[in-house]
């Protein structure tokens, strides 16, 4: 059942006018997988995920995303994935309940599933007292892991995490990956973003891009031996460091070390 | 299509959750319409104007009771000497000063001629001009009723008429402006905003990435404007109608539709601008200053288009705002039809369409 691989990416290209997003990645990701996409900002990781969400065309390249084609059939992987951005994002002026109906709605749940789904979501996370409250009124954290389920309503066979955990307490993180790890175990891929470097140890496997191409993809176990490193902060380190080939620096030299060394007093 | 009714209930609850927005609604419309209906007005009421009567006669004193009879003066001020007139036109008391030369009924009956004097406060050109019309037109008056026994061997009889507004009603003319303001400000401002607002917080990235499809996000989004607009219109026509008077000679159903083309109009607009500007803050700023503005001193609406510079004259033909004015104050006030209107309606509905296709286009251009 592991074998699967419900993300497949050939040669997937997206260049703005003369500068190349994402160079030529090539990647699979397997069923169940807790995948891990590491980058620097501006490195192509967001762009790289608009593609395989549908939102944006390739320029080149293949890309198959729960067995539905990027350019043919954008709406069918709609339907199959989940998303959820580094921005918050649920309706602040709407209660918990009516955010659950509206997001159900939208992926064309029924009623029934909704209330369903709705009884259950708010029992797992023990919101029953704040249902008829507005978003707004909850903690950042609460409304994170209602972000998260909510993402979940209709069941997709993957999800999308933009950075999901920027910005919450480490107590909050802990119990959101607990989330993940759950989610993972029952069957759905996770495909997460992150920044912080203790969370890609997490993963089963992670890639990291530099400059629009994945320099790195493999188990953190086994990334940390082949560059000889005692975390993923250092490995991340030492592959933004070393001097990426000329044709793919579409970004000034430096600033990828600018930001990691912000990076850097964050973990630490 | 039950996801989209969901779409459209959750819009709801974003307008009616904002007090901003509702007051922009409901409270505006009203207010507006109170404002330039009772308080900003053009006509000449009721204007102070003092009188230095040098002759004291019983012609002066004949025409000083006509004067001040008429509706349009009142608080006659008597003042005795030319120094006072610089002291009552500074003080702002008198917005007019009438001056009788000294003998003027003997100079009348003997030289068949005696001068009256009017002095106005220019300092206000339209009032000004409008005094000093009433007054010659209330000496004329007088001067006929003197001389209807003389034969007088050619005559020319000048017979004004007021077509569509006989009293000058200021009313008549700001009802269908303001009607176009509101319609504007709640379509464009409004939806550019909500739209705006979405992407600010990012959960337009999460319906983007949702099985609807982009097309049915935006129509989602503009349905309910649509819907207050209309209401909007409704409240409009029905206050300028029992509290102004207003006439609506032209057929209803007519004004109806060529208001929901001017509303999608300004809906198609909003989309225009919400596909160029990133935060609400930029939206309002750019319907304020793109749209409203234009529409207020552009459109005919206080200022008339043919005394404009030549420039500003081809801009005002390519604000909707100048069609749709000429169109609802043909049907409210004139009661023509699509017979005469034609011309007009096929202008705003090709602009309409243009602005639809714009949108549409900027916003694919966005999505990448």
């Amino acid at each position: 059942m592991k074998n699967i691989n419900v993300i497949k990416a050939e040669g997937l290209t997206k260049m703005f006018g003369d500068f190349t997003a994402v160079n030529a990645i090539t990647f699979e990701v397997k069923k169940g997988e807790i995948f891990g996409f590491l980058g620097a900002n501006g490195a192509g990781k967001t762009t790289a995920m608009k593609m395989l969400i549908g939102i944006s065309t390739p320029t080149s390249g293949k890309a198959q995303v729960a067995g539905f084609d990027v350019y043919t059939n954008p709406d069918n992987i709609k339907k199959n994935i989940g998303y959820m951005s580094q921005k918050f994002a649920l309706y602040d002026d709407l209660t918990v309940k009516e955010n659950i109906t509206f997001f159900g709605g939208i992926y064309g749940l029924t009623r029934e599933q909704i209330k369903k789904k709705r009884c259950q979501l708010v029992e797992e996370l023990g919101l029953k007292d704040v249902v008829n409250e507005l978003v707004s009124s909850l903690p950042l954290g609460w409304k994170q892991k209602l972000a998260f389920s909510v993402a979940l309503l209709h069941e997709p066979k993957i999800i999308f995490l933009d950075e999901p955990t920027g910005g919450v307490d480490p107590i909050t993180r802990r119990q959101f990956w607990e989330m993940i790890y759950k989610t993972a175990h029952n069957g759905t891929t996770v495909f997460v973003t992150t920044h912080y470097m203790d969370e890609a140890e997490y993963c089963d496997r992670v890639s990291i891009m530099v400059d629009g191409k994945i320099e790195a993809l493999d188990s953190p176990k086994k990334l940390k031996e082949h560059f000889n490193a005692a975390s993923m902060n250092d490995v991340f380190l030492k592959l933004a460091r070393s001097p990426s080939p000329p044709e793919t620096s579409g970004l000034p030299k430096g600033k990828g070390d600018e930001y990691d060394n912000q990076k850097e007093q964050k973990t630490i | 299509m039950k996801r989209f009714i969901g779409f459209i209930k959750k819009e709801f609850y974003h307008i009616f959750r904002d007090k901003r927005s509702l007051f922009i609604l409901f409270g505006m419309p009203i207010a507006q319409i109170m404002l330039f209906g009772f308080a900003i007005t053009n006509e000449i009421n009721n204007v102070d104007i003092a009188i230095l009567d040098k002759s004291k006669d019983a012609t002066t004193q004949e025409i000083i009771n006509k004067v001040s009879s008429s509706k349009y003066f009142s608080n006659k001020q008597l003042i005795k000497n030319e120094a006072e007139i610089e002291s009552v036109f500074k003080k702002g008391m008198v917005k007019a000063v009438l001056i009788f030369e000294n003998d003027f009924s003997k100079k009348l009956i003997k030289e068949n001629k005696a001068t009256i004097q009017i002095i106005t406060d220019a300092t206000d050109p339209n009032t000004a001009n409008t005094i000093s019309n009433f007054t010659n037109s209330i000496l004329r008056k007088y001067q006929q009723e003197i001389n209807k026994d003389i034969k007088i061997a050619y005559q020319i009889i000048p017979q004004t008429q007021m077509a569509y507004n006989a009293e000058l009603k200021s009313v008549f003319m700001f009802v269908p402006g303001v009607m176009t303001i509101i319609l504007m400000l709640v379509s464009a401002m409004m939806t550019s905003i909500s739209i705006t607002k979405e992407k600010e917080l990012g959960t337009m990235e999460i319906l983007l990435v949702s099985p609807l499809k982009p097309s049915q996000v935006i129509i989602g989004k503009v349905v309910p404007y649509i819907f207050l607009s209309v209401i909007n219109a409704i409240v409009i026509i029905v206050l300028s109608i029992f509290i102004f008077k207003m006439p609506v000679q032209g057929s209803l159903f007519l004004l109806g539709a060529e208001s929901i083309l001017f509303i999608i109009n300004a809906l198609s607009l909003g989309i225009l601008i919400s596909t160029i500007s990133e935060t609400q803050q930029t939206a309002m700023m750019v319907s304020l200053m793109g749209l409203l503005l234009p529409v207020m001193l552009l459109s005919g609406f206080i200022f008339p288009i043919s005394s404009m510079p030549k420039i500003l004259q081809i801009i005002s033909n390519i604000i909707p705002a100048t069609w749709y004015i000429i169109i609802l104050k043909g049907i409210m006030l004139k009661g023509v039809g699509l017979a005469i209107l034609w011309k007009e309606t096929l202008i705003l509905l090709g602009m309409t369409v243009f602005f639809i296709a714009l949108s549409i286009k900027k916003y694919k251009i966005r999505l990448e």
